[in-house]
């Protein structure tokens, strides 16, 4: 790779979009009559039965109507719950299925990356699965050969490069996987949750690989749940709910719509029906210091959590998460069986946290409430999202006030200052403390 | 990577919804020709390193094979072999038939076989199918070394007409991966095929002038089944096929000419029929 590929488009001033995607929209037939028949005598008995019947089935409609542009060298993310029908449009984009209605234009080659190790074939050596790998993903045999060295580097295998991957750890099959792929140089790529294998260093590094992609002037389209990655990496978003684009835009923007559509469908208190079968999480709630959910930093705030449970837990174990808009955690919190014998009983029981002083930094946040059985058992319930609180300082304290993404905690601490030089003559005194809250 | 080429050059690719009719795009197919041999080189490396034996089976097979015709066909039934020695006479056929039936076969699974490929990576599918042909023809060639030694040991000399071999061979693949591309396709949505075919295959190797000649086949048959004989472009193909190398007589030109047509015409029709099934391969794989 020479580094003379940096602003592929820039020049042209007012170019055509990299990916014009107009009127996109996506059927699929789903489930009853529709169900696909799988042999041929189930078919041609069904017709033989029902030689009147037209054809019925169920429509899904998994992306309705989706029109937006991508220009040369922008960085897009494309956000969602699941089902949204984000990997739809990610299929079309990269030519795997075909649009029911609509169309995409893209100009430049396209690479797509919809998944690590795709055609990775374990009898093969780490050498032959390089160039088959390569090939699918559209790689030309002399691109390959040329970037072959900068892949094994990248992915730290050159002692095993003729072993066959099945006797490769997984974090190394993982590595060369994405060494491949992060060097198939496309003018347009897209990128499938990749992110989401390999060890923390390996993440880092392949995000600052995909940084790297971005920076050379490609466009990159990036589909993630890692709201923390789609916050460094992209400039615009597309927000898709449902199979429809409900905005598309700034990253920042897009993401703060996001994370208030997620919150807005929950209530300020979670409510669920008790279960006869199985224990329940029936009740969550935030004691705040203001109401409607609006909580001062560095004030106590609670977190009551009602439990309703036909049968006696084994190894009780219920936590909770606080996380931040792009739903990172920042804070756990939990209580098990170990700590203290909870639910060995059936019954309803009410748990109360209590946090002495909140020191979450300016910001709206949500709760994910664990609860399952020892280590290694059952887990019934994994509630993601819900309890949304925003935390508020009105102390005009600091100078200059106070601005949101500054930091994600705010700690105590105590100052000293000493002035050393130039004049020695003054004694040593102590600083001024100043405590940030 | 140098690119001085600006997206702005480069023709954009359209994305639309699938159509009834859609063309073959031979463009893309050869920009995609080291994928083509990638896959090809994949199969035949796994297949040698995965079996103990290896190259061993690949003559063995043809070799057990004519064997059980030497029994049944020239032992039991006792069908002329146009004054060659038997067992030649049946390998010959056998491995002309042998090279039609792996084409078949492993075209018709390919797609299944790749399944996670297909529902993950964009390539023009139908490389997939015509892939397994270089696996066949390896295997060809060394049942054709095999073939030379049983030829001097049996004292058969070649034909003149012995540099032809290859023609009647490419008819061959061609009629195998005409088949290949439609079952590949079909398999796709109905899994049940992959049960069906062996059956049918097993069939096309006694229906087709293998283990006795085309003359012999027509005598042993009414009159009104003639036809079915004639309808098969393998009858012509490997008449052809072992005049070229043992220089028996050829049954009749015209049912030789309908074999090369036919395949060529089952080719195109076969991959037609796949481009246009292809577009939904995703969905339903």
């Amino acid at each position: 790779m020479s580094s003379n590929n940096g602003h592929v488009t820039a020049s042209h001033g007012k170019s055509h979009p990299a990916i014009s995607i107009r009127g996109l929209s996506k059927m699929y037939r789903l489930g009853g009559a529709a169900e696909p028949y799988r042999t041929v005598q189930e078919s041609l008995l069904h017709r033989l039965r029902n030689p009147l019947e037209k054809a019925e089935f169920q429509q899904f409609w998994a992306l309705r109507d989706i029109s937006f542009d991508v220009e040369p060298g922008d960085v897009v993310g494309v956000i969602g719950r699941n089902g949204a029908g984000k990997s739809t449009l990610l299929k079309i984009l990269s030519r795997i299925t075909r649009p029911t209605q609509g169309e995409v234009i893209l100009r430049g080659r396209v690479g797509s990356l919809l998944e690590v190790g795709t055609g990775f074939h374990p009898e093969l050596t780490g050498r032959e699965n390089i160039y088959l790998n390569g090939s699918i993903l559209g790689m030309k045999r002399h691109e390959i050969e040329r970037q072959f060295d900068s892949i094994v580097e990248f992915a730290e295998v050159e002692k095993f490069l003729d072993t066959p991957v099945k006797r490769y750890s997984s974090g190394m099959y993982v590595r060369l996987a994405f060494a491949v792929a992060a060097h198939l140089n496309p003018e347009i790529l897209i990128v499938d949750e990749v992110l989401a294998v390999g060890d923390a260093q390996f993440q880092k590094k392949c995000l600052g690989k995909m940084g790297e992609v971005a920076q050379g002037g490609r466009t990159v389209l990036f589909v993630s749940h890692n709201m923390g990655a789609v916050a460094t990496l992209t400039k615009h978003c597309a927000f898709l709910a449902k199979g429809q684009l409900v905005s598309f835009g700034p990253t920042e923007e897009v993401l703060r719509q996001y994370s208030q559509s997620g919150q807005a469908q929950n209530d300020l208190v979670y409510s669920a029906a008790s279960s006869e079968e199985m224990p329940r999480v029936t009740r969550v709630e935030v004691i705040t210091t203001s109401p409607d959910n609006v909580q001062i930093c560095g004030r106590p705030m609670e977190v009551i959590v009602e439990v309703s449970t036909p049968e006696p837990i084994r190894g009780c174990r219920l936590s909770f998460q606080i996380c931040n808009e792009l739903e990172q955690p920042i804070v756990h919190l939990w209580l098990y069986d170990s700590d203290r014998p909870i639910c060995r009983e059936p019954g309803i029981y009410r748990f109360r946290c209590r946090i002495p002083h909140l020191h979450l930094y300016l910001g709206r946040y949500s709760l994910t409430v664990y609860l399952g059985e020892f280590f290694g058992g059952q887990q019934f319930e994994k509630i993601e999202l819900i309890c949304p609180f925003d935390v508020v300082i009105p102390d005009k304290q600091k100078e200059g006030g106070w601005f949101r993404g500054t930091c994600a905690y705010l700690e105590e601490g105590d100052w000293d200052v000493e002035t050393l030089s130039p004049s020695q003559t003054v004694s040593p005194m102590a600083g001024k403390v100043i405590s940030v809250l | 990577m140098n690119q001085t080429v600006t997206l702005a050059d480069r023709k954009p690719v359209v994305l639309r919804p699938a159509t009834r009719w859609s063309a073959f795009n031979l463009e893309e197919v050869l920009h995609y020709s080291d994928l083509l041999t990638m896959f090809a080189l994949r199969d035949v490396k796994l297949r040698y390193r995965q079996t103990a034996l290896g190259v061993i089976w690949v003559v063995f097979q043809p070799l057990l094979a004519a064997a059980i015709f030497l029994i049944i066909f020239n032992k039991v039934a006792q069908t002329p072999t146009d004054d060659i020695s038997p067992f030649v006479f049946y390998y010959a056929g056998l491995m002309a038939y042998k090279s039609f039936e792996n084409t078949v076969n492993k075209a018709s699974m390919c797609m299944i076989g790749n399944a996670q490929l297909v529902a993950k990576v964009f390539f023009p599918r139908i490389i997939l199918p015509v892939s397994t042909v270089l696996g066949s023809l390896l295997d060809f060639a060394v049942s054709a070394v095999v073939l030379a030694v049983l030829m001097l040991v049996f004292r058969v000399p070649p034909s003149p007409f012995l540099l032809l071999l290859p023609v009647w061979l490419l008819f061959l693949q061609l009629t195998a991966l005409g088949l290949g591309f439609y079952f590949a396709a079909l398999t796709v949505r109905y899994r049940d095929i992959q049960y069906a075919l062996p059956v049918l295959v097993q069939f096309g190797l006694y229906a087709t002038p293998v283990g006795f000649s085309v003359a012999f086949l027509l005598g042993k048959l009414p009159k009104a089944l003639h036809f079915l004989v004639f309808l098969n472009p393998l009858t012509g193909l490997l008449d052809a096929f072992r005049w070229s190398v043992l220089g028996t007589p050829i049954y009749s030109w015209p049912i030789v000419i309908y074999g090369i047509l036919a395949s060529v015409a089952l080719f195109v029709l076969g991959a037609m029929a796949f481009t246009q099934m292809e577009q939904s391969f995703a969905d339903v794989i």
